[in-house]
């Protein structure tokens, strides 16, 4: 039955766990986001040679277990410290999806706006910089904080590869104190209390931005 | 790379096993999921404000707690509490509440994008609630289902490792056995994600089949 002291006892340690959560998911996103929008770029701007092989690595990437690209990883590359492997490998599967998001973003932008960049013989760089992904990026924002809610409640799977974050600190306390039912409500509860704000956030951004556009 | 090719062939028959144990998960948990999703998603669109809070209730606590913290809860957690679920069962029931409850979103998404005017129209005609859901609304929203859908559907399939994880012999943990024994790690794991690779490319394809019957019934017909 529930015990409220073991729970009591537990709390630091989760919550210890869950600054690693943090580190992992916001390191994780910023990987994601940059190499997402390398992907993007590169399948739109590249010649078809690069752009083939890279837009197929995305997909096998989207269509495999992030568990088993982790095991994968972990094995194969076995010198890299397990917490920044396990962003490097989040955030490689989240850039596959990421680079989609981009992709559908670049797309709403009006034709309009690159007939006029041409008018105005923009050089290629700016265009990107200054016309297209500002406005791209605006877009794609709620289904950006979606992912990014997701790749936060992804992070306990990094246990596996003996990340300290938070559900692995939850299992070890559960396993030392035989106490699993207290450590893992509490690990759900941290869980709940972190995304389910955010994800109303998201929604309301949503909301805004519908209205707006 | 031939010794972990005879082992392989040796251990086909572990892994074949696996594969359904994959499967059956896959099946099992989608099932579990489609109904809930049909019950919370009909129930957040009910003019019940009791229904409606109860379902977004439901619908928030399984989307916001992680799939691993819930299928672990099941398996190491719920035991305490005096219930023991096995491990497979775990997993199911697991997957179906995490998928069903994202599954439910898309099922009020598409009630609530059938045009209010079909409705009013089927008031008018006097059909009850029971009849105007099965007639009306549901064929309407059930081609706009279908591409989300698809989309849970390969998320849950690349769920079903974590299964392993819980002792359920799926095909990671029988690859994982392989690899042990042959300790060729990049022969095994590579086999490994291309076998999923696969399987998510046949269930897009078996969605992607139900899409185009479920526009073909309504008229609208081809990709549009």
């Amino acid at each position: 039955m529930w015990d409220g002291e073991a729970a009591w006892a537990a709390l630091p340690t989760v919550l210890e766990g869950f600054g690693i959560t943090l580190v992992a998911t916001v390191l994780g996103f910023g990987v994601a986001l940059l190499l997402g929008l390398v992907l993007a770029l590169v399948g739109r701007a590249a010649p078809r040679w690069v752009a083939g092989p890279v837009n197929a690595a995305a997909a096998f990437v989207r269509s495999t277990p992030l568990l088993v690209q982790l095991f994968a990883a972990w094995v194969l590359v076995p010198a890299l410290d397990a917490l920044v492997l396990g962003v490097l490998v989040l955030g490689v599967h989240y850039a596959a999806y990421l680079s989609e998001v981009y992709r559908t973003g670049i797309d709403s932008v009006p034709k309009g706006q690159w007939e006029a960049c041409t008018a105005l013989s923009l050089p290629r760089r700016r265009v990107w910089r200054a016309v297209v992904l500002p406005q791209a990026v605006r877009n794609v924002l709620p289904p950006l904080g979606n992912y990014a809610v997701s790749m936060f409640k992804e992070t306990p799977l990094l246990s596996v590869i003996t990340v300290h974050e938070m559900f692995h600190e939850a299992s070890s306390f559960g396993s030392t104190h035989f106490a699993y039912l207290e450590s893992f409500t509490l690990a759900a509860a941290v869980f709940l209390l972190a995304s389910w704000p955010t994800s109303v956030l998201v929604r309301r951004l949503e909301a805004r931005l519908a209205k707006g556009a | 790379m031939s010794g972990f090719l005879a082992e392989l062939g040796r251990a086909l028959p572990r892994l074949g096993e696996g594969l359904l144990v994959t499967v059956e998960s896959t099946v099992l948990g989608a099932g579990l999921a489609l109904v809930l999703a049909y019950a919370l998603g009909l129930m957040s669109g009910s003019r019940s404000r009791a229904a409606r809070g109860a379902a977004r209730t439901v619908v928030e606590f399984f989307r916001g707690t992680s799939l691993y913290v819930q299928l672990f809860w099941l398996f190491f957690a719920l035991p305490m509490l005096g219930f023991r679920l096995e491990p497979l069962a775990c997993g199911v029931v697991a997957l179906g509440l995490n998928f069903g409850a994202y599954g439910a979103e898309v099922v009020r998404g598409a009630v609530a994008a059938v045009p209010r005017a079909q409705l009013e129209a089927s008031v008018a005609l006097g059909m009850g609630p029971g009849l105007r859901l099965r007639r009306v609304v549901l064929p309407q929203a059930h081609p706009l289902m279908v591409a989300p859908f698809k989309n849970l559907l390969v998320q849950l399939l690349k769920a079903t490792p974590l299964l392993s994880l819980v002792t359920v012999p799926d095909l990671t943990f029988r690859i994982d056995q392989l690899r042990s024994a042959t300790g060729d790690t990049a022969a095994a794991y590579l086999l490994l994600l291309a076998v999923y690779g696969v399987l998510a490319g046949v269930l897009s394809l078996l969605m992607n089949a139900l899409e185009r019957a479920a526009k073909a019934r309504l008229g609208t017909g081809g990709d549009g």
